[in-house]
């Protein structure tokens, strides 16, 4: 079997008294879409956070294409290709859209003309390029989410760390994303999400791993992650899954 | 090349001026207005485009005064190199200290704070080090060649001034358009999401700092040659420090033309002062401070700011939709 | 070397403590109004300095000519200093700044240029001192012949101190200001008048600089720039202190004061400044929570 591009072993980080992640270990898989879901405050971004080099971890590696990378500052992480989006949006305020992803584009693109015409090219594939010469502070939230998307796309990452792109979305917002997201993935680029839309997380991922007070607590196929008890208790509190059960109702969201 | 356009029309104009007139008050004004430009370029590449505002600026010009000062009467060095080296004692300081705060994550006002500390320290050690001449400061000696940097007439000071601007303009002009600009206006919209990008936050503000601290070094070197005369407090002292800021904010942070509007503006209110009031001291600066509180209270994107809204203002009712402005703060 | 031994005698020593920490009480009073600024507002008052120039010229002209002496006069800059603070706040920086951090250090620092400048032009730079009759009296400590007015500056730094102490822990103002300066839209979400508390808390600064200036009067002298020589050593005890540490500040203080006088007896006094800003220098790039701070 193929080493994964991103192999999460034993990461584990505390704040002080609290131990926010817990020898959380995944793995995602080349060309892939791995998703993390699980109930607020488990640690999804804290992991994402260290994997992207803003935070250390307190024990456990991060394993990136066959390197041992944990530790690297973000930019160097970057370099080597691993993007990541904000789960509270980061655009370049004073910049425009076209500028915005261009910072981005700049790493594989000295000149500025170059830059720019990458930019454009990414923003058509987010469905942005009607708004280039827009400034980034008068974006909507959904346009706004996609240049998070779009930046990130920039650097020609080889795996993309989401994290909760689609968080604020309405429902059609949310559908549309999802074939532009399925298409980056098409092209080669490793997904790992974190995400708490479950038809997106069903519709996806390839690959669940569910995250509950910093652990792993279940990892599969959508479908069976679903349908799992312990998942289920970790969402809607202990006994959850046996009331649900003897109700009658299948555990879908 | 077009894009030049505005930058070699305002080139041409000022260098007009001593063809027309051969006012000694003129020139001796457009001479200190271009200074201040200068040394406020340096400042708007760091804080304008950069987003790190130095209180210190001081520590930079004073160095490049008093290296070019200190190298000629002590050891006797041709003025010609004495400036170059006094350009590259400021740009190096201003990499040494930019690496050490930088390096500490220090920002915002902390930075501020750590500037003006330095600032001081070079200061105090200036007026008390023999080799700046303590409290006496240092004089260049009069030698009105050209080979020594001196001249009888102002008018060629005012075209090395001019030159010096000239390269200023044109460098911030490029910085502008080039990846380190991107990189270095990305870090100061958003330095996390910047580093999430590639960038590498903290070379970029080390690179910023010492070309800006070089062009204030540069300000500080044609003022030592051209008044041949400095102290501790002229060199280091927080005149220069507020001044180098007051001129891009007035003028317009984070733009080419920023610093020299706000020098013209800044100053031109300074002397209308002393025609208004004498030559009593602090007035000016009484006067400066209130204008830096008006402008971030009313216009904090200074004239430049001003000009762009009054662009968008005119042009509106024209078009059926009113064109995105690029901001470009 | 003998020098040095010399130097180590208690003698010597003991009045250069007993000093630093006379000297250290004003260090720590001028302190605590810039820690209490920036633990409630976040921010860093450029203006700290000149403030505390035109609280001195406010006292030496209450001398000149109302006859008053400092400590008297005291009573009656504080409240005058507190308003003067508030309205600062209120009107100027608050509204100037739009909130945004980089404006309102600018605009800190346009005050700062502002007063200190128009001390300049209405004063002129010349140094002023007042006579007074017990200016020059001392009592005996030990070894130490302390003067009298610094005895009694370092009391009152003590005596403000508990003050403000009990102010903020027992008033619904100070507790208003714990709240504001914890969190600040839970407190405005409570009810509570941020704007004004913000006002309060800078009025508060700014009347710690009065009562300082009062006690500095006897035994300092007045110029324009006096104040900036005590607001730099300010910020280098907040610094150390911690930034919003009331404890902090004290402690702090107190030590630069200590430091000082003992680099000053070794080093000279210019240096000593100087061992001060280079301990400013470092403290920020090594440690820039300070001993007791918070993380800025």
């Amino acid at each position: 079997m193929p080493e994964p591009l991103l192999r999460v072993a034993t990461i584990s980080k505390r704040f002080g008294g609290l131990l926010a992640v817990d020898q959380a270990s995944f793995e995602a898989p080349a060309g892939r879409i791995t998703a993390l879901i699980g109930p607020n405050g488990a640690g999804k971004t804290t992991l994402f956070a260290i994997i992207a080099g803003f935070l250390r971890p307190s024990g456990g590696c991060v394993v990136y294409d066959g390197a041992d990378v944990t530790g690297l500052p973000p930019h160097r992480l970057a370099r080597r290709g691993i993007a990541r989006t904000f789960q509270i949006v980061q655009p370049f305020a004073g910049l425009t859209v076209a500028e915005n992803i261009a910072v981005g584009a700049h790493l594989h693109h000295a000149a500025r003309g170059d830059a720019l015409a990458a930019a454009a090219a990414v923003a058509r594939a987010v469905d942005l390029d009607g708004q280039l010469d827009k400034p980034a502070a008068a974006l909507t939230v959904a346009g706004r989410k996609r240049l998070e998307l779009a930046r990130a796309l920039a650097i020609e990452p080889r795996l993309l760390l989401l994290d909760e792109v689609l968080a604020g979305l309405n429902p059609s917002e949310v559908r549309d994303m999802v074939p532009v997201i399925r298409a980056i993935a098409a092209r080669g680029v490793t997904i790992v999400m974190i995400e708490h839309v479950m038809q997106a997380v069903m519709s996806l991922a390839d690959h669940v791993y569910v995250l509950a007070e910093g652990r792993v607590i279940a990892e599969g196929a959508p479908r069976a992650i679903a349908a799992d008890p312990k998942v289920v208790e970790a969402y809607l509190g202990h006994g959850a899954a046996k009331r649900m059960a003897g109700e009658g109702t299948h555990a879908r969201s | 090349m077009r894009a030049l356009l505005p930058i070699l029309v305002a080139l041409a104009l000022l260098a007009a001026v001593p063809l027309i007139t051969g006012s000694n008050v003129v020139l001796n004004f457009l001479v200190f207005v271009l200074l201040i430009a200068l040394v406020g370029q340096g400042w708007n590449l760091l804080g304008g485009y950069g987003g790190q505002y130095s209180f210190g600026h001081a520590a930079f010009f004073g160095t490049g005064a008093y290296a070019t000062a200190v190298l000629q009467v002590r050891y006797g060095l041709n003025a010609w190199p004495a400036v170059a080296l006094g350009i590259l004692a400021g740009a190096a300081l201003g990499a040494v200290i930019g690496a050490l705060v930088f390096r500490s994550g220090l920002r915002g006002s902390y930075f501020a704070l750590v500037t003006l500390a330095f600032a001081e320290v070079l200061r105090i050690v200036a007026s008390v080090a023999p080799v700046t001449g303590a409290g006496v400061g240092t004089l260049i000696k009069l030698d009105l060649r050209w080979q020594a940097l001196q001249f009888q007439s102002r008018v060629p000071f005012y075209y090395i001034i001019l030159a010096l601007v000239a390269v200023s303009l044109i460098l911030v002009h490029m910085i502008e358009r080039s990846r380190f600009g991107a990189w270095l206006v990305a870090v100061r919209e958003n330095e996390d999401a910047a580093a999430a990008l590639g960038v590498d936050a903290t070379l970029v503000k080390i690179g910023a700092m010492t070309l800006s601290a070089a062009l204030a070094a540069a300000g500080g070197c044609f003022y030592a040659q051209y008044y041949l005369f400095i102290d501790a407090g002229i060199a280091y002292g927080p005149w220069i420090s507020i001044e180098a800021l007051l001129a891009p904010i007035v003028g317009g942070v984070g733009t080419v033309f920023g610093p020299l509007l706000g020098a013209l503006v800044v100053k031109s209110l300074g002397e209308a002062t002393k025609l208004l009031a004498g030559d009593a001291p602090g007035l000016d600066l009484v006067i400066y401070g209130g204008v830096l509180v008006l402008v971030i209270a009313f216009a904090p994107r200074g004239i430049a700011g001003l000009l762009a809204d009054l662009r968008r203002l005119v042009l509106r009712p024209r078009r059926a939709e009113p064109p995105a402005e690029a901001t470009r703060a | 070397m003998l020098v040095a031994a010399l130097m180590l005698s208690p003698t010597i020593l003991i009045p250069a403590i007993l000093n630093g920490l006379m000297t250290g009480a004003v260090y720590a009073l001028v302190a605590l109004g810039l820690t209490l600024i920036y633990g409630v507002l976040h921010i860093i008052n450029f203006a700290h300095g000149a403030l505390l120039t035109a609280a001195m010229f406010a006292a030496f002209f209450a001398n000149r000519w109302l006859g008053l002496d400092p400590y008297a006069a005291a009573f009656l800059l504080t409240p005058l200093f507190f308003c003067f603070g508030y309205a600062l706040q209120r009107f100027v920086i608050g509204p100037a700044a739009h909130g945004e951090d980089r404006n309102i250090l600018l605009v800190t620092l346009g005050l700062a240029v502002v007063i200190e400048n128009a001390l300049l032009f209405a004063f002129r730079a010349d140094t002023r001192t007042l006579d007074l009759p017990y200016g020059f009296d001392t009592i005996q400590v030990g070894p130490a012949f302390l003067a009298v007015p610094r005895v009694i500056a370092f009391v009152a730094v003590i005596a403000v101190t508990l003050v403000l102490w009990l102010i903020m822990h027992f008033t619904d103002t100070g507790k208003a200001i714990r709240a504001v300066a914890k969190e600040k839209l839970g407190a405005e979400l409570a009810g509570i008048d941020v704007a004004h508390i913000y006002a309060v808390t800078f009025g508060l600064g700014t009347a710690c600089l009065a009562v300082a200036a009062c006690l500095l009067i006897p035994s300092y002298y007045v110029n324009p720039s006096a104040g900036n020589a005590f607001v730099l050593i300010a910020f280098t005890v907040v610094v150390l202190g911690g930034m919003g540490s009331v404890a902090g500040a004290l402690v702090g203080g107190l030590f630069v004061g200590v430091v000082e006088s003992l680099s000053g007896l070794w080093l000279g006094e210019s240096l000593g400044q100087i061992g001060i800003f280079v301990m400013f220098i470092l403290v920020l790039l090594l440690r820039p929570s300070g001993l007791f701070g918070e993380r800025a």
